[in-house]
């Protein structure tokens, strides 16, 4: 499977200019919201039983991007975090890391310490996130100071006015720009607020962007807003980047993000993944989910199956 | 002054907007109610009957593609044009009926006005059987009528004239086109009205009319897999059933005769006998993409 | 990349459990379960493993002559039933299958073969939305359209296929007795046990005897209900040929009828379609409950300019459909209805590989014991291929390709089938120019197979006339 591409991909021509990108987003299939919408439903109906539930939930909490974002955070607060994403469950060390923790740029250090060693990554939103309203170079400089703390992953927001205004090109750039900063130790994730962008057009018109702008991953939504990561959003972007590889040979991983509370809901987006991008995508390094309180479910899950016991909030950590 | 020889009229058959004579070359005797002669009458063949079918289905895309209002307008036209020819019809349904010239003028009004009555439908009859269908679901549902197609008419035998009229008005109104079998016995007022139509902004080959003997034009129409549908109006008991075994052929679908009183105001069942419902879904969902959030 | 290991789904079968099949059954004639004139009986299989259900009686001639007489007695009372003591029968047995669905979802797919998703998810919620939709016009006749005062036609004889056997059921029962008719039905001889536990239905729901008949048989159980001279109403759902033939067994006479009959629907996709929603429908099109549906997508047309893409597209989803044991919830693809049907699934798909198409299925292991056909696409299509023009009635896909919309039109029209089509495209007034010039009586739009009691459903041509479902389906058993 090819994970690498020269830089200069097939589709490096389209953004020549304001016009040609245009022409190129415009001219992406568009998309039914009835038959998505169908489609994610009926993938939830899949039944996800014993062996095949132990997997998922396990995988699930490998995927986990473990997320304080409150004004309110503190070191003590990051440092437990931390210590929940290398080991989730006190009573079971069976069960997997958590792929990252997600913090602000200055908690990052704070982050890194607390999950040093154990290959939990320090993902970190920049940008002037969640709203993104500030100027470029204030964005670049947010993102250098989380890079330059340590922070393994960048969770970036895009413009999204200069997107609904169809200016393309300047949302390009500053993904290019962002990319730029995170140098070559960090992964960008690229934040498209789906909720904001209104229509299933545009968040296919945004995928398409961000990927050809350089994206690792692309993602939902910040959480901070009414819509988030729906079934639906996430099986197009799931498709965005599965077309995207096969256009141009590089793979992009997805990370839906807010709202995801329950093992039943993660199981769903993972038949989403499992059935859309395929098996590829079955793995931290291509899938996210951007949570908090869905660990403890599936915690709770984990442990159900592994005792046949129902458990309660009191058999895992509060945070 | 001497009495004048009058000038007889030569009846041909109408088919595609011409006015040929029938393919067999023959003709057949038609008289009036005591016998006497009144004219020859082609005798349709086989050929005329599948030459007549041919240019019905010609013409039927231009003419079922015709606006509702267009067709309106052609069909007011036709009674129109029948207004300024109503003292020959008078004398030729009194002749071909042995009605008296009065009666025979009630006959001939009427038929006029029946034009008229379907003629106000061809844009009405689609809100009245048609409409949106409210399906659960994010779908947009609509039924609306289309006609069926090319469709073979066996006119009544007894009422030549407006029987004619009120069987194919709303043949042709809803936008099918017609084979015609004029009445056997009294095929004059059909063939007259032919000249009618030819005049009247009706296409050609929108409505065919035949001459000559129902039994023989009708089995191969029943028959034809190139026709839709089938008006029994025209057919007796045994022949309605030897026509509707061969209309299952293709599956015609079939209007049997009953009895009607061609004086009153129709229904709406010889419109609706020769509609298809079409129903359409659509997808439509929300505006935009925020959808349930989990 | 690490390889982590694959996801693959356990076993989710559905428990069997819920419902109770008894040994064998008799005929629902006037109220009460009867054995067959001379005791005949035959046995019906769960297509997905042969196992033997149930033995059924085979209803004769004279056996059919009884639930006429029932149903014709019957008929007295329930016509003189002010309409809205009719509807609440009808609410009844709405809420009965409601309460029931989970059994008659698990009867139906051992019965048929089809995957529990679609019995749970697609027959029996319709089959419980059409007697509530007719319910509520059985006092509203006046207002349908068809006069103050429209008439029932007195006793409906009703044939039904084993594809949809009690939506089928429920399509033909719901307006007949909304309108005060009576019926016998003949559910089809490999799926009689949801017609069956139906008869049980009207039981509890405190039906009058004799106003539902059962009757169970083959075709010639079939022949002598609707040749039986007090029947008033005919109305078949089934193949073509057999639609034929019982429009000339009624020929001469007044009985009513309309025939809900075969089709090869044209699924229409323009370039600037959908695309990952039109493979949703072009799967959902033809593969939905085995491509045994009258109303299948089973004609591909693609504008050229976009089949390599769509096909890598359709190919890539065909390897994720799971086929097998139809209780398993995940279930996507089901069991053939029976031995006859696979082996005319069969035959065509050979004479498709024989005259040139080329075949592909994806990578799929059948199971040993019961019918099974890997779902196929056919590329490489022409008009003039058995493929492209003959009914199969299985999970076969023909692919053809066009150029213009034009071309796209006369191919779809170009069959002596007239039931459905689709078309898939971003460009609204495409949609709705091509829709007007298709000729088939239901056309679905960036959709396909969808279905709602509300929206009548019925063909062109030789798919059959007559409409079922909505106000236009009432017109059916109404005398006008």
């Amino acid at each position: 499977m090819p994970t690498t591409a020269p830089p200069a991909h097939a589709l490096a021509d389209v953004t020549a200019s304001d016009s040609t990108l245009r022409r190129f987003l415009h001219g992406l299939p568009g998309v039914d919201a009835v038959g998505l919408e169908a489609r994610a439903a009926s993938l939830g109906t899949r039944s996800i039983k014993t062996t095949a539930k132990a997997y998922a939930i396990d995988l699930a909490i490998s995927m986990v991007d473990l997320t304080t974002l409150e004004g309110a955070d503190t070191p003590g607060k990051v440092r437990a975090l931390g210590a929940k994403a290398v080991h989730p469950d006190p009573t079971d060390r069976t069960a997997p890391t958590t792929a990252a923790v997600c913090v602000y740029p200055d908690m990052v250090a704070v982050a890194k310490e607390a999950v040093a060693g154990s290959g939990v990554k320090v993902a970190s939103v920049a940008t002037a996130f969640p709203a993104g309203r500030a100027a470029l170079d204030v964005k670049l400089a947010d993102v250098r100071d989380a890079v330059a703390a340590g922070a393994d992953e960048i969770d970036m927001v895009i413009d999204r006015g200069a997107f609904l205004a169809g200016k393309y090109l300047k949302v390009y750039d500053e993904i290019v720009a962002v990319k730029e900063a995170c140098g070559t130790s960090a992964r960008l994730k690229v934040i498209f607020e789906t909720g904001e962008l209104s229509t299933y057009d545009n968040i296919r018109r945004a995928s398409w962007l961000g990927m050809i702008a350089g994206a690792d991953f692309i993602k939902t939504s910040t959480g901070k807003v009414a819509v988030n990561a729906t079934p639906a959003n996430t099986l197009l972007m799931l498709e965005a980047v599965r077309d995207f590889r096969a256009q141009t040979g590089i793979q992009v991983g997805v990370k839906p993000a807010g709202g995801i509370r329950t093992t039943k809901d993660a199981i769903k987006f993972l038949v989403l993944v499992n059935e859309t991008a395929g098996q590829d995508w079955l793995d931290n390094h291509w899938f996210r989910f951007g949570a908090s309180s869905l660990l403890n479910d599936l915690l709770m899950q984990r442990q159900k199956l592994a005792t046949g016991r129902y458990s309660g909030p009191d058999y895992v950590t509060v945070d | 002054m001497s009495d004048r020889l009058s000038v007889f009229k030569t009846y041909k058959l109408y088919v595609g907007g011409k006015f040929p004579r029938s393919e067999s070359g023959r003709v057949y005797e038609v008289t009036d109610a005591k016998d006497n002669w009144l004219a020859n009458a082609p005798l349709s063949s086989r050929k005329d009957a599948r030459d007549a079918v041919v240019a019905a289905r010609k013409a039927f895309g231009g003419w079922s593609g015709a606006t509702a209002y267009n067709r309106g307008q052609v069909l007011y036209r036709v009674a129109e044009m029948l207004e300024g020819r109503r003292e020959q019809f008078v004398r030729e349904v009194a002749q071909a009926e042995g009605l008296s010239k009065s009666k025979a003028a009630a006959v001939v009004d009427a038929a006029i006005d029946r034009w008229v009555w379907y003629a106000g439908w061809t844009d009405k009859i689609a809100q009245v059987t048609g409409g949106a269908n409210p399906v659960a679901g994010p779908f947009f549902n609509l039924s609306s009528p289309e006609p069926t197609g090319v469709v073979a008419v066996l006119a009544p035998q007894d009422s030549s004239f407006l029987g004619l009229v009120s069987v194919l008005a709303p043949v042709i109104a809803t936008g099918n086109t017609a084979v015609v079998i004029a009445s056997e016995k009294a095929p004059l007022p059909a063939l007259s009205l032919a000249e009618v139509l030819a005049t009247s902004d009706v296409p050609g080959g929108v409505v065919n009319i035949l001459s000559g003997r129902t039994a023989e034009i009708a089995t191969p129409l029943a028959a034809h897999q190139d026709v839709n549908a089938i008006d029994l109006a025209g057919a007796d008991e045994e022949l309605a059933k030897e026509l509707e075994i061969a209309a299952a052929d293709n599956l015609k679908r079939v209007l049997r005769p009953r009895p009607v009183d061609f004086t009153e105001t129709p229904g709406t069942e010889r419109l609706t006998a020769f509609l298809e419902t079409k129903t359409v879904w659509h997808t439509t969902g929300a505006l935009g993409a925020a959808g349930s959030s989990y | 990349m690490a390889s982590a290991p694959a996801f693959e789904y356990a076993p989710a079968p559905e428990s069997r459990s819920v419902v109770d099949i008894a040994p064998s059954y008799g005929l629902f004639i006037d109220g009460e379960f009867t054995d067959a004139t001379g005791g005949k009986v035959f046995k019906t299989v769960s297509p997905s493993t042969e196992e033997v259900l149930s033995e059924v009686a085979e209803a004769s001639a004279e056996d059919v002559d009884r639930a006429v007489k029932a149903a014709r007695k019957a008929f007295e009372k329930w016509s003189a039933l002010p309409g809205a003591e009719r509807a609440k029968y009808l609410f009844r047995i709405a809420r009965i299958i409601q309460e029931r669905s989970r059994e008659l979802a698990v009867l139906e797919t051992l019965d048929n073969g089809k995957p529990i998703k679609e019995t749970r998810d697609a027959d029996l919620p319709l089959v419980a939305a059409h007697f509530f939709y007719y319910a509520g016009w059985a006092d509203k006749l006046g207002h349908a359209g068809f006069g103050a005062e429209p008439r029932p036609l007195g006793v409906a004889g009703q044939v039904i296929p084993w594809n949809f056997p009690l939506l089928m059921l429920a399509w033909k029962i719901a307006p007949a007795l909304a309108t005060g008719n009576t019926v016998v039905l003949k559910p089809a001889e490999t799926t009689p046990l949801s017609a069956l536990f139906f008869a049980d239905i009207c039981r509890q729901a405190g039906l009058p005897k004799g106003v539902v008949n059962i009757v169970t048989g083959d075709g010639r159980t079939g022949a002598a209900l609707v040749a039986h001279p007090d029947v008033n109403k005919v109305a078949f759902t089934g193949s073509t040929a057999v639609g034929k033939a019982i429009a000339r067994t009624v020929a001469g006479t007044r009985k009513k009828l309309t025939l809900e009959l075969g089709g090869k629907g044209a699924n229409i996709v323009f370039d600037d379609a959908p695309i990952d929603q039109a493979v949703e429908g072009i799967v959902n099109g033809i593969f939905f409950n085995q491509g045994q549906v009258c109303c299948a997508g089973s004609r591909l047309l693609v504008q050229e300019s976009v089949q390599d893409e769509l096909l890598d597209a359709l190919k890539r989803r065909l390897s994720t459909l799971r086929l097998g044991d139809p209780l398993d919830k995940n279930t996507d693809i089901g069991a053939i209805n029976s031995a006859e049907q696979l082996a005319r699934i069969t035959a065509l798909a050979d004479a498709g590989e024989a005259e040139g198409a080329e075949r592909w299925s994806p990578a799929c292991e059948l199971p040993g014991a019961g019918y099974w056909f890997a779902p196929t696409l056919f590329t490489n299509v022409t008009q003039a291929h058995t493929i492209a023009r003959e009914e199969i009635f299985g999970p076969v896909l023909s692919v053809l390709s066009f150029r213009t919309p034009d071309e796209a039109v006369a191919k779809a029209n170009n069959t002596q089938y007239g039931l459905s089509a689709g078309i898939w495209s971003e460009k609204g007034s495409r949609i709705l120019a091509v829709a007007s010039k298709l000729r088939a009586g239901v056309v679905w739009s960036n959709t396909f197979n969808k279905f709602d009691p509300t929206s009548p459903f019925g063909g062109y041509k030789e798919s059959g006339f007559g409409r079922e479902g909505g106000r236009h389906g009432l017109e059916a058993y109404l005398d006008v």
